[in-house]
């Protein structure tokens, strides 16, 4: 038996106001672009979230909760989804209330939290549980961090924190010549399961879909499935790892798209062994193979899989190596919207806008970036970060 | 060139301003024919011509006019003459009725020589003055021989309105002040209404500032188009609390403004910024402007990590040059190579105390500003405490600079009033 295991990411980010000028701080504390944050949350819910939702909903009544999928779905985007377009949140619901849709915790704030407070990221994911327990009513046993980035000491902190199962990307230079299609365990674990992205299979359909330039293009499920199908004899699962938004608006309706995923289960299933599971299901079905030893982080993006499209240049230590500064008298405020928005520009988009690598990756970050150069998108947040400073200042939260 | 003062008789900055201006276009090589209502007596000693209001005899100027025209342009200078003053409806019942009456315009404006009276002071009767200084710009519109008509704040726009009329000329009026900036929102009607008319019959108007500018954009009604801002060399008035702007950050502020371009030496600025920030608190850095260097600096500052005192504006236009320059304490151009530089001096307009590099221009004529090697980033960090740590001596260096550029400042403002001239004259 071989199992594909479908998680889609859903994240929006706060993004900051543009004009947010240097004669701004001391006296305007609003920050955020609602207005675009208002836009771009609807316009995507009109592409993606709502018709992909609907879809999915079909398709798993279609075969009696045979197909399954799993999502990860930021604070941040829940928040904005309560805010800007609660008919999205409704569909979610909906999926949830299947019972064949597994939820995954990961950092409320989709944030980089680990890398520099342990204590504020264990808070968020924290928050984020909680916040999957209000809305969808789960409880989850799976975790992701941010961007997929992850170690070793990642994967025993998530175990402490009671989860049972890690997922990851299946990096070149962890996985050498072993297989992404296994279960593996984190080097020194006992309990942990770890799921590692097929990034081949993934990116077939997350980026090259709709390449007219690709030498497969045009990619049918039936196509699709028979390169998932080519893997029966070595490999027990399929990872599917995708950002949620390639439906409908990096792919867009008229490549075919919804109609690739429309037929795709159809397709995978029609060979006996393959089934589909969420990655709760996965570890309850296999056992772990081999440990996978993660000493330095790793992560999806870029063709480094590493942590250079958020961290590295000047700009972005500068700047978060600075707003993880302020947790002690943010948190010392105990005032919540001060601590909401201090923790609202953790999030981890501020700081790969900031990305100077524009040359191998330099057309995924400007699509995603509101800003016209890394160093507009330094400034504004700075701008911000400075004023929040001011208000902790007058607060006597902060020496001055 | 209708003015209400002009050293020795001044009562506020328009006179200083007045004469500053006159220099500058002077220096400039503009002529002019200085007007105003009244010597008082004294003597005054400059290269151009000024007319007392009240030397002039208008009825004798008038034969003068008359005799020298040909008769088709004797009529139609009578029908302007007596159409020209009339500004308001009430003006003109009281023209009707004067007119009518010689005796009664005799004892009401002129003294027993056919003479117009005026004190040049801001009384009781100035409505009245102003009024009557209208009907002397009319005479001369006819009598003099210029090319353009220059009026200074609402006391003259009368006058200057109708030396337009009477010559066929352009006019520009100058605001200093409107009366918003006098009176608050408590504006008295006529004062309004007189500047109103005057910014409406001018072919361009003259803001010292791009705050005044927007005043007069947005509470007159005046196209944008027809206003040029050009600041007056040195106006103590201009202080921060004139222009309504509070400012944002409590530290004190060094600021550099300009081209942020190898030439202006930012990278040099930086560095100097560092040793200051490592030692001083109390103080924040602006870089404001634009160039070809600023990814380079942004990313200097952010590896120095000063993104909590350090800061970048982005190219700044009109209001924000003012503001920013009156919201800072210190201002540095550390130009690597500069032929003359005129920032400082419009920094100094703000009392700012200026740090200048001494490649630069202005180096020589700013002879009390601190001055260091462009290079020399050890020098400027100790001159930028100096100045941030001791605020008397900050203030008499901005003083003593000051001073140094009074002149050469005027200049600078009589050259771009004369652009604007050639603008109005040729447009």
């Amino acid at each position: 038996m071989i199992s594909v295991v479908f998680y889609f990411q859903v994240h929006q980010p706060f993004r900051l106001r543009k004009d947010y000028s240097f004669f701004d701080i001391g006296t305007n504390h609003f920050y955020e672009d609602h207005h675009a944050n208002e836009m771009i949350l609807n316009k995507v819910a009109d592409k993606c979230y709502i018709p992909t939702n609907l879809m999915l909903l079909d398709l798993i009544e279609k075969h009696n909760g045979k197909f399954k999928v799993s999502f990860s779905i930021s604070g941040v985007a829940l928040e904005q989804f309560e805010k800007y377009n609660p008919y999205v949140l409704e569909t979610f619901q909906k999926l949830a209330a299947t019972g064949h849709v597994e939820f995954i915790n990961e950092t409320y704030y989709h944030s980089l939290s680990f890398l520099f407070s342990r204590k504020e990221f264990k808070e968020q994911v924290e928050l984020h549980k909680k916040k999957l327990n209000d809305l969808l009513g789960v409880k989850p046993v799976t975790f992701r961090n941010t961007e997929l980035i992850y170690n070793n000491e990642l994967a025993a902190f998530i175990e402490d924190m009671g989860f049972e199962n890690i997922i990851a990307e299946g990096a070149n230079q962890v996985l050498g010549w072993r297989s992404p299609n296994f279960l593996y365990r984190p080097k020194g674990l006992y309990k942990m399961n770890l799921l590692l992205k097929n990034f081949k299979l993934s990116d077939d359909i997350a980026f090259r879909f709709s390449n007219q330039g690709w030498e497969e293009f045009p990619l049918t499920a039936e196509k699709f499935a028979s390169w998932v199908h080519a893997t029966s004899g070595n490999g027990e699962l399929i990872n599917l790892f995708m950002d949620y938004e390639t439906f409908g608006e990096h792919q867009w309706a008229d490549t075919g798209i919804f109609d690739f995923m429309r037929a795709l289960p159809d397709a995978i299933m029609k060979h006996p062994d393959f089934h589909f599971n969420t990655p709760s299901e996965i570890s309850k079905l296999y056992t772990p193979l081999a440990e996978i030893d993660v000493p330095y982080y790793i992560s999806w993006a870029d063709i480094e899989r590493d942590l250079t499209a958020w961290l590295g240049n000047p700009l972005q230590d500068a700047a978060i190596e600075k707003i993880y500064q302020l947790e002690k008298a943010v948190k010392k405020s105990g005032d919540p919207d001060i601590i909401h928005t201090w923790r609202k520009l953790l999030t981890s988009d501020h700081f790969y806008y900031m990305c100077t690598k524009w040359f191998s990756d330099g057309d995924v970050h400007k699509y995603f970036n509101p800003y016209e150069t890394p160093y507009d998108a330094f400034i504004i947040y700075t701008n911000v970060m400075n004023d929040l400073i001011q208000t902790l200042k007058k607060r006597a939260l902060i020496e001055v | 060139m209708f003015g209400w003062e002009f050293p020795p008789i001044i009562s506020g900055g328009l006179g200083t301003a007045t004469y500053g201006i006159t220099k500058g276009l002077s220096n400039n090589g503009v002529d002019l024919i200085f007007v105003m209502p009244t010597k008082k007596g004294q003597k005054f000693e400059t290269p151009f011509t000024i007319i007392a209001a009240d030397e002039v005899h208008r009825i004798k100027k008038y034969s003068e006019v008359i005799a020298r025209i040909s008769v088709s342009e004797q009529k139609s200078l009578r029908q302007s003459f007596t159409i020209a003053p009339y500004f308001t409806k009430e003006i003109f019942e009281e023209f009707i009725t004067t007119t009518q009456n010689k005796e009664t315009i005799k004892k009401l404006y002129y003294d027993s020589k056919g003479i117009m009276r005026f004190t040049g002071n801001y009384g009781k009767n100035l409505m009245d003055e102003v009024y009557r200084y209208g009907l002397i710009g009319e005479i001369l519109g006819f009598s003099e021989d210029f090319d353009i008509i220059h009026a200074h704040d609402w006391l003259t726009y009368y006058a200057g309105v109708a030396a337009k009329k009477a010559s066929g000329k352009k006019l520009i009026v100058h605001v200093h002040a409107t009366e918003f900036d006098r009176s608050g929102e408590n504006v008295n009607q006529a004062v309004y209404d007189i500047e109103r008319l005057g910014m409406e019959n001018a072919d361009k108007i003259i803001a010292v500032s791009y705050f005044t500018k927007n005043i007069i954009v947005t509470r007159y009604g005046i196209d944008p188009d027809k206003i040029e801002v050009v600041h007056n060399a040195v106006d103590k008035n201009r202080k921060i609390e004139q222009f309504g702007i509070k400012k944002n950050v409590d530290e004190k502020i060094v600021l550099f403004l300009g081209r942020i371009t190898m030439q202006k030496g930012p990278d040099y600025f930086i560095e100097a910024a560092y040793k200051v920030y490592k030692v001083m608190k109390n103080v924040r850095f602006v870089m404001a402007g634009s160039g070809d260097m600023l990814s380079r600096m942004i990313l200097r500052m952010a590896s120095l990590k000063m993104l909590d005192r350090f800061h970048f504006t982005g190219f700044l236009k009109g209001m924000e040059v003012e503001r920013m320059y009156a919201m800072s304490d210190i201002y540095v151009m550390p130009s690597v190579s500069e032929p003359f530089g005129i920032s400082p001096f419009e920094a100094l307009v703000y009392d700012i105390p200026t740090i200048i590099s001494k490649q630069s221009g202005v180096a020589e004529i700013l002879k009390n500003a601190p001055k260091v090697d462009f290079w020399d980033v050890n020098k400027l960090a100790e001159w930028m405490i100096l100045l941030l740590q001791n605020e008397d001596f900050a203030n008499e260096v901005a003083e003593k600079s000051k001073e140094d550029m009074e002149n050469i400042g005027w200049d600078n403002a009589g050259l771009n009033i004369k652009n604007v001239y050639s603008k109005v004259i040729n447009q």
